[in-house]
């Protein structure tokens, strides 16, 4: 008999080396989430998908599915709470949702839509972040980064190169990228590169694509990101 | 310069792994780490610029830009603050001619603040180019002032003030005598690796970081792991404000420590260990060293060690300046030449450790006690202490008292016999167990230290009557932020948030329904975020909001709501740029009468 884990009362099957998030997405189960991608090593830094495992706080992409565990995805607290984090996300830095290319696409803005949040309950940090321009067909605007590392881990993974990575401690953590002069335009970055489409916002832009998709007829204008990720992300199976 | 890099590079191996060894000599001959030494870095250890520079700014150490030739760091530890070290670092700026935070013009001297150095009984206290000054006073200042405008290099610095004491109050059963060296060493191979393993066990010695997980239980994992290169690592990166007992220990003690390591790597089979000692304790680098060559010369480290075909050696690893790498998956991270940012677990250490292999992560004084059961036996040890907290806890001890430093304690001691016996007379409180641990009020002290009842690391601060306690919450809070590594989003930004919202309550900005919002957010940053130091940064708060809720609502103001944005606080740029500082340049944003 398969292995089972049970996620808000529902019995899921997963596979040996499958974590909670892999098992609850081939289930049909979304758990929001970030700096998450199915395709790329998890990361468990935006906790956004932490869930209750036998009463226990854990990040469903990076924790092991075991069987029998109890999990709780669905629960008024969790949900409240990932919305906070949420609103954590957006205070830290500046994130103009009505001037941004990437509204409608953004899984920011649509994850907070998706937790109903409202406002940024947190006061606001304005922190005097920079936008690097300098490439001809890449930019970088700092201040909607979130740090959730998937260029850095799609550039490694993907792209076979090492363009980007997180630099700084705490709240001064910020995205460099691998060029002596700290600029976009003198690394070896591509257009094509993974790295750059797997922004969940607006921080990194292929240039000249901003506005081809008019706004109203973007992906979470008429979807919610649940169903978006359940039908475009494909878990990882286990080894 | 190419050629110091280079040669610093071949005496590391071109290994990556010694990435914070080798940025550590660079920053010390240059005051900063140059672009130059970036480039020539990563060519020499075939690693991405990226990871040199993210290192750099991420230990407190290392700066891309320029500091003095004379880097003074002045310890911010509550004890600190205590001891009067604010009227101390500005009339330290004064003297100098410097801002705190700064480099002087002529580029001599950089000031500035750093997180507690592990001195909280003989403050205040600093560091110079890395090496700790103790008992700082105004006089002292005045001679480091003048040595630092003569450019007198720091060997030719009078001795005293670098002088750090034990200050061994009270000895119990690990401090009362020494073993001599190899006995414990030899009684574990007499008696048998396995038997010894027992008697570890039989011990109930637990962890003495703080977590408390059983010693033995923790050896036997690693030791039955499939993989066979395995690590022992000696956490000696003390980095709990308020204690200091691992820096007395590994100044007097250390070939107990060396060998408690060599009997667990006897026991899990390891050939390689480390000591990871914090960056702060410099001062104990080189008698360490010694020690080790000591042991390797009486055939107690090395290949083949007492003849009966061990092998093990210890390297020291330096740590530069960051609180987090005291969570052992952190402190692997920086063993490895990158930043600590606390890995996800599972896996743990004792499956996947250092370089991915089985290791076996110990305080200091955890592996002290080993030593101790290995030639003692196990009931030696468990017949001290209470059921579930087996033998003594060295306490460090500060703050408050006519006689702060080490203190060993059976576990099952009241707080109280600890008061007496330190000299600590019209207390208001002690906080056991750092920033990360309990603050309890002088209502609590027949509470016993223990992992049942009040568990620490080993921190013990005493506060009399006429201390602040908010002073003290703020101090705590603000260290957090300052050490939180970044990594998850609720300490990230949730330490950070947990600043603002304090000060705004204790400069007495705060409204009605601050003080719950400050709870809500504690409760968030500690219930999700990724590691121990996210989980723990609200205690301060949460332990004296519940103990003092009144402390907390008399600073607010008897209004409904009071935006977070200090609209006059802004314009404090203006009006300093304007040179103006009447009535006129200030701004009221609400209009209240704090009187209805």
């Amino acid at each position: 008999m398969s292995k089972t884990i049970t996620i808000d009362g529902k019995t899921i099957p997963f596979e040996e080396g499958q974590t909670i998030m892999d098992a609850a997405m081939a289930a049909g189960v979304y758990i929001p989430h970030l700096c998450h991608q199915p395709e790329f090593t998890p990361h468990g830094s935006c906790k956004l998908c932490t869930v209750k495992v036998n009463g226990r706080n854990c990040s469903a992409c990076t924790f092991p599915a075991a069987d029998g565990q109890d999990v709780l995805n669905q629960a008024e607290e969790l949900i409240e709470d990932r919305k906070k984090i949420t609103q954590m996300l957006f205070v830290e830095g500046n994130h103009f949702c009505p001037s941004c290319e990437k509204t409608g696409n953004c899984q920011l803005q649509a994850v907070a839509y998706h937790l109903n949040m409202l406002d940024n309950h947190f006061p606001l940090f304005y922190p005097d972040r920079k936008v690097d321009a300098s490439h001809a067909e890449v930019m970088i605007d700092h201040n909607r980064c979130i740090f959730c590392t998937l260029c850095v881990r799609a550039s490694q993974q993907k792209d076979g190169k090492d363009v980007f990575a997180i630099s700084g401690r705490g709240i001064h953590k910020h995205l460099i990228v691998n060029a002596q002069s700290g600029l976009l335009k003198d690394t070896d970055v591509d257009a094509s590169d993974k790295a750059c489409a797997v922004c969940p916002t607006g921080a990194i832009l292929v240039k000249r694509t901003g506005y081809q998709v008019p706004i109203g007829e973007r992906i979470y204008d008429h979807k919610q990101i649940d169903q978006v990720s359940l039908s475009t992300e494909h878990p990882k199976h286990g080894e | 310069m190419r050629q110091f890099i280079q040669g610093i590079a071949e005496n590391n191996h071109y290994q990556a792994t010694h990435l914070l060894q080798i940025l550590r000599q660079i920053q010390s001959r240059y005051h900063y780490i140059p672009e130059a030494a970036i480039e020539q870095l990563s060519a020499a250890l075939s690693i991405p610029r990226t990871q040199i520079i993210s290192v750099i700014e991420f230990y407190s150490f290392f700066h891309l830009a320029p500091r003095g030739q004379y880097e003074l760091l002045i310890s911010d530890s509550i004890t600190d603050h205590m001891l009067g070290k604010k009227s101390l670092i500005d009339y330290l700026a004064n003297k100098l001619g410097v801002v705190v935070g700064a480099v002087r013009e002529d580029g001599v001297v950089s000031l500035d603040n750093t997180s507690c150095t592990g001195m909280c009984d003989q403050g205040p206290a600093g560091l110079v180019n890395g090496y700790a000054l103790t008992r700082l006073d105004r006089p002292g200042i005045d001679k480091i002032v003048a040595l630092i405008n003569q450019q007198k290099p720091l060997d030719e610095w009078p001795g005293e003030l670098f002088q750090v004491d034990d200050n061994i109050y009270k000895s119990g059963l690990l401090l009362n005598r020494q073993i001599e060296h190899g006995v414990a060493l030899k009684s574990a191979l007499k008696r048998g690796i396995k038997e010894t393993l027992k008697e570890i066990d039989n011990s109930g010695l637990r962890g003495r970081g703080g977590a408390g997980f059983k010693t033995a239980t923790k050896w036997q994992f690693c030791s039955e792991e499939q993989q066979t290169e395995r690590y022992v690592v000696c956490n000696a990166d003390e980095g709990e404000p308020g204690t200091f007992k691992d820096r007395v220990l590994l100044n007097s003690y250390a070939d107990q420590v060396f060998e408690g390591m060599t009997v667990c790597a006897a026991i899990i089979g390891a050939k390689q260990g480390f000591l990871y000692l914090r960056g702060e304790y410099l001062h104990l680098h080189d008698k360490l060293q010694s020690i080790l060559e000591q042991r390797r010369q009486n055939g107690l480290l090395g290949s083949n060690i007492l003849g009966e075909g061990l092998d093990f050696d210890i390297e020291i690893c330096l740590g530069a300046g960051a609180y987090i790498c005291g969570e052992e998956s952190a402190l692997i991270e920086s063993m490895e030449g990158k930043a600590g940012i606390p890995r996800n677990r599972p896996p743990y250490p004792v499956t996947q450790g250092y370089l991915g292999k089985p290791t076996v992560v110990n305080n200091v004084e955890t592996f002290l006690a080993a030593a101790g059961i290995a030639v003692n036996g196990g009931d030696w040890f468990a017949n001290i202490g209470t059921e579930k907290s087996k033998g003594t806890k060295i306490l460090s001890i500060s703050g408050d008292c006519a006689h702060p430093g080490i203190y060993e304690y059976p576990f099952g001691t009241t707080v109280q016999t600890v008061l007496n016996d330190c000299g600590a007379d019209d207390v208001l409180g002690v906080q056991v167990g750092g920033p990360s641990g309990t603050f309890i009020s002088n209502q609590e002290f027949d509470r016993k230290l223990a992992f049942e009842d009040l568990a620490t690391g080993g921190s013990f601060i005493v506060f009399n009557a006429s201390r602040n306690i908010l002073d003290m919450v703020h101090n705590f809070t603000h260290f957090f932020a300052h050490e939180s590594c970044g990594f998850c989003t609720p300490c990230r930004v949730g330490t950070s948030l947990l600043q603002k919202q304090l000060d705004k309550i204790i400069e007495g900005h705060g409204s009605a329904g601050d003080v719950v919002a400050l709870e809500e957010l504690c409760q968030l940053v500690k219930n999700y975020s990724h590691c121990g130091l996210g989980q723990t940064a609200a205690n301060p708060i949460l332990t004296t909001l519940e103990r003092y809720p009144d402390l907390y609502q008399s600073r607010l103001k008897e209004i409904s709501y009071e935006p977070g944005f200090d609209l006059d606080g802004a314009l404090e740029t203006a009006r300093r740029m304007a040179n103006r500082y009447d009535a006129g340049a200030h701004l009221a944003q609400l209009e209240v009468n704090e009187h209805e």
